[in-house]
């Protein structure tokens, strides 16, 4: 196949790209350059797209022998990650824009592209499996080997139509460090690179900070559950549900515990604050369903609500324009606009954004 | 990966091909032990074989030996030019604090200018028409104040191949007792290079470089008459008229001037190939896709370069496709990591910056043939299509 590699200038996707060599593909590898204004140089494990990331980028291109471009896509990128996500916290909700990208710019947007240039599939270094359990043997989504490293809760809004033209030759991988020495023996000089953690275009990693100064301060007041005021707050963007720390309440709660936000209502500014208890759900609700299977209610399922979460047990309600999920037991936590992604075992059958805590 | 020799290289304008005279010269100087500064006999030796090669050069270029200043480069002799003559000139007469460039001009003389305003200079850029000329008006206006020491304008523009008249904007520099100095080195081997300081329709200083001509990367050369006061920009040694300090390379020196030679001695006949074998190109273009449009066509053109605008193709997947047919061509604005950068030239032309985002330059050297041409030609269609479908590729509603 002619396989279009995409190439951060880290060590998974260099090792995933040589991968696709040795298993027989015409490979090219394409980095992506996402941001407008570009650093020379990376500081730390935080952001990307640093001239210097495409530099290694196209240092192991040429130490694996393919060819090697430079794709412009930080106009896209800009538009429909980070412009969503400035407008789904504006809008109350906690988006996650590496899903968001995994949607619409690598598997979208360059997918896309790949394929009318000619390309058959894209390869990436995402830890995850590609199975034959879809129906009717077709391509199906699973968890990494290596789960810790597991990446199908983000890759999941992919869709089943993506999966039939993606390869993820990390799939198999046991761990990181297997990675690392594979890097190392292929001399791709990106072996010791630290990983990357965060959310790549705020490179200072201070997300409140990004928020604050792309959208103002938007002061209001912070209420526990009974409607008292406790406190103000300097835009309710700088909150998201299940957040404890950060709060700036100097009274605690009459009882000690903790106070998390249970809730965030940009439309009069309010911040609604609580106990773990009142945080706690037994019923999932999400929209903009992804089903990679037909689905039927009264299905058996394991639901995962947050990037580096637990899948929990529970069983489908109700399906129609949104999904209702509930769960054997409650879980703590579930902000708007965060990914649900359904299991059967190991493998993916649905994704969809959650909406709100029934 | 197919042999460099069978790709169809047209990036000449970017770099050319080493001209096997050039090589050879260079080895045996480079064989040669000695400072060409020093006094003894190694060192005369050394700088005999610097001095054939730049008498060589005087004797191309139709000026003394002493106005010839080697460099690194085409982009450090812009800056010698650029900042060495204006900062000179103003401390000379406060009153010239200004330098005027033609707004489509290579970012080295752009940059060079631009730099200039730390020191409480002012740029002044010249704006260019349709066809990528400067315009002579506003050329006058801008320097009518008699306070520009200096214009600077590309004999032949890097992305487009327009030729400026020079006669013509040298007169107007002159009369406004500002000094001109051309970058030429897109110019040299293509078409014919003025005769500095003949006049006044004839540019005061002029760059050249070594790889655009088939010498290795790594030296080029400003004409500079003595009487023009420069200001140094590396100092040190105090090597050429103390202008240019640096250990003199007699190597670079001799390549280069086996290079010109050929390059000079070549030019018409070698024009009139390129002339030809660029027809062949616009023809083919022409006829396989009716919406290009072939950039500056009414204007003159050194014949080494073809630029061509495809309406609705997105450039990078171009350059692509033509890569993997085996076709070294360019986007001919600056790249950065990888990244085309939108082409400064053409917005100075007014070309809407859609359009400019399909813009394609092939450009032909001493090494190009018909069946090169051929196959772009051929390679070209499918490219196009596949080209304007990831264009057209609609982006989704965020």
């Amino acid at each position: 196949m002619k396989v279009l590699a995409a190439m951060s200038g880290g060590v998974d996707s260099a090792v995933a790209a040589a991968r696709a060599v040795d298993a027989g593909h015409e490979v090219t590898g394409v980095h992506m350059a996402l941001s407008r204004s570009r650093a020379q140089t990376r500081s730390g494990s935080r952001g990307c797209c640093t001239v210097e990331d495409a530099s290694d980028a196209r240092r192991a291109a040429e130490r694996i022998g393919i060819p090697y471009y430079v794709w412009d896509l930080a106009d896209d990128f800009h538009d429909l990650v980070v412009e969503d996500f400035l407008s789904e916290y504006a809008a109350g909700r906690t988006p996650n824009p590496c899903v968001r990208c995994n949607e619409h710019i690598k598997f979208a947007t360059l997918m896309e592209r790949a394929l009318l240039l000619g390309f058959d599939a894209v390869a990436t270094g995402h830890y995850a499996r590609i199975g034959a359990e879809g129906p009717g043997g077709a391509p199906s989504l699973h968890r990494a080997a290596n789960l810790p490293k597991d990446q199908s809760y983000v890759l999941a809004v992919m869709g089943p139509q993506a999966i039939s033209r993606a390869l993820f030759p990390l799939g198999g991988f046991a761990d990181k460090a297997e990675v690392r020495a594979e890097a190392r023996e292929r001399r791709l000089g990106v072996s010791t690179k630290p990983d990357s953690y965060d959310i790549c275009f705020i490179a200072d990693g201070d997300t409140r900070g990004f928020l604050e100064r792309r959208l103002g301060e938007a002061p209001g007041e912070i209420l526990d559950a009974d409607g008292a005021v406790l406190g103000e707050h300097r835009g309710t963007h700088g909150f998201t549900v299940g957040q404890r720390k950060g709060l700036g309440l100097e009274r605690p709660a009459p009882d000690g515990a903790p106070r998390y936000v249970l809730d965030v209502r940009p439309e009069t500014r309010q911040v609604i604050v609580g106990a773990a208890e009142l945080l706690s759900t037994r019923v999932l609700v999400a929209s903009a369903l992804i089903p990679f299977e037909p689905l039927e209610t009264g299905r058996r399922v394991r639901a995962q609500i947050r990037a580096h979460g637990e899948a929990v047990p529970g069983v489908i309600e109700r399906i129609g324009e949104e999904i209702e999920v509930r769960l054997d037991a409650p879980v703590r936590g579930v902000a708007p606009g965060q990914a649900l992604v359904l299991y059967d075992g190991d493998r993916v059958i649905a994704a969809a954004t959650l909406e709100r805590r029934a | 990966m197919s042999a460099v020799s069978e790709r169809a290289y047209l990036d000449h304008a970017a770099t050319t091909a080493l001209r096997p005279a050039a090589l050879v010269a260079y080895v045996e100087a480079a064989g040669v032990l000695g400072n060409p500064a020093a006094q003894h006999s190694s060192g005369r030796r050394a700088r005999g074989v610097l001095d054939d090669a730049l008498e060589h050069m005087g004797e191309l270029l139709g000026v003394p030996t002493s106005w010839l200043l080697l460099t690194s480069g085409g982009t450090e002799a812009d800056n010698l030019a650029i900042r060495g003559a204006a900062l000179a000139a103003q401390k000379r007469d406060p009153g010239r604090l200004a330098v005027a460039v033609a707004a489509s001009d290579h970012p080295a003389v752009l940059e060079s200018a631009r730099a200039l305003r730390p020191e409480g200079l002012e740029v002044r850029e010249i704006p260019v028409g349709r066809e990528g000329l400067v315009e002579q008006e506003a050329l006058g206006a801008a320097l009518s104040d008699g306070a520009v020491s200096l214009l600077s304008a590309a004999l032949v523009n890097n992305e487009t191949g327009a030729i400026q008249d020079l006669p013509a904007l040298s007169r107007i520099a002159h009369e406004h007792g500002a000094l001109v100095h051309t970058d030429a080195v897109q110019a040299a081997g293509h078409i014919a290079l003025p005769r500095i300081g003949a006049g006044e329709e004839s540019p005061d200083l002029m760059t050249l470089s070594g790889h655009k001509i088939g010498a290795p990367i790594g030296v080029g050369l400003l004409v500079a008459p003595p009487h023009i006061p420069l200001q140094p920009v590396l100092v040190g040694g105090g090597q050429q008229r103390a202008v240019r300090s640096g250990t003199l390379d007699a190597p670079h020196a001799a390549a280069l001037a086996a290079a010109l030679a050929a390059a000079i001695g070549e030019q018409e006949r070698e024009a009139a190939r390129l002339a030809a074998l660029a027809a062949q190109l616009h023809a083919g273009i022409a006829h396989l896709d009716p919406r290009a449009v072939l950039t500056g066509e009414g204007a003159p053109r050194s014949p080494h370069i073809v630029h061509a605008l495809f309406p609705g193709a997105d450039q990078d997947s171009l350059l692509l496709l033509l890569d993997q047919e085996g076709i070294d061509a360019s986007a001919g604005s600056a790249c950065t990591a990888g990244v085309t950068q939108s082409s400064h030239v053409l917005a100075a032309m007014g070309v809407d910056e859609e359009l400019a985002r399909g813009a394609l330059r092939f450009s032909l050297g001493w090494t190009s043939t018909a069946a090169q041409i051929d196959r772009v030609l051929a390679a070209l269609p499918q490219a196009l299509e596949r080209a304007r479908a990831v264009r057209g590729l609609r982006r989704r509603s965020p």
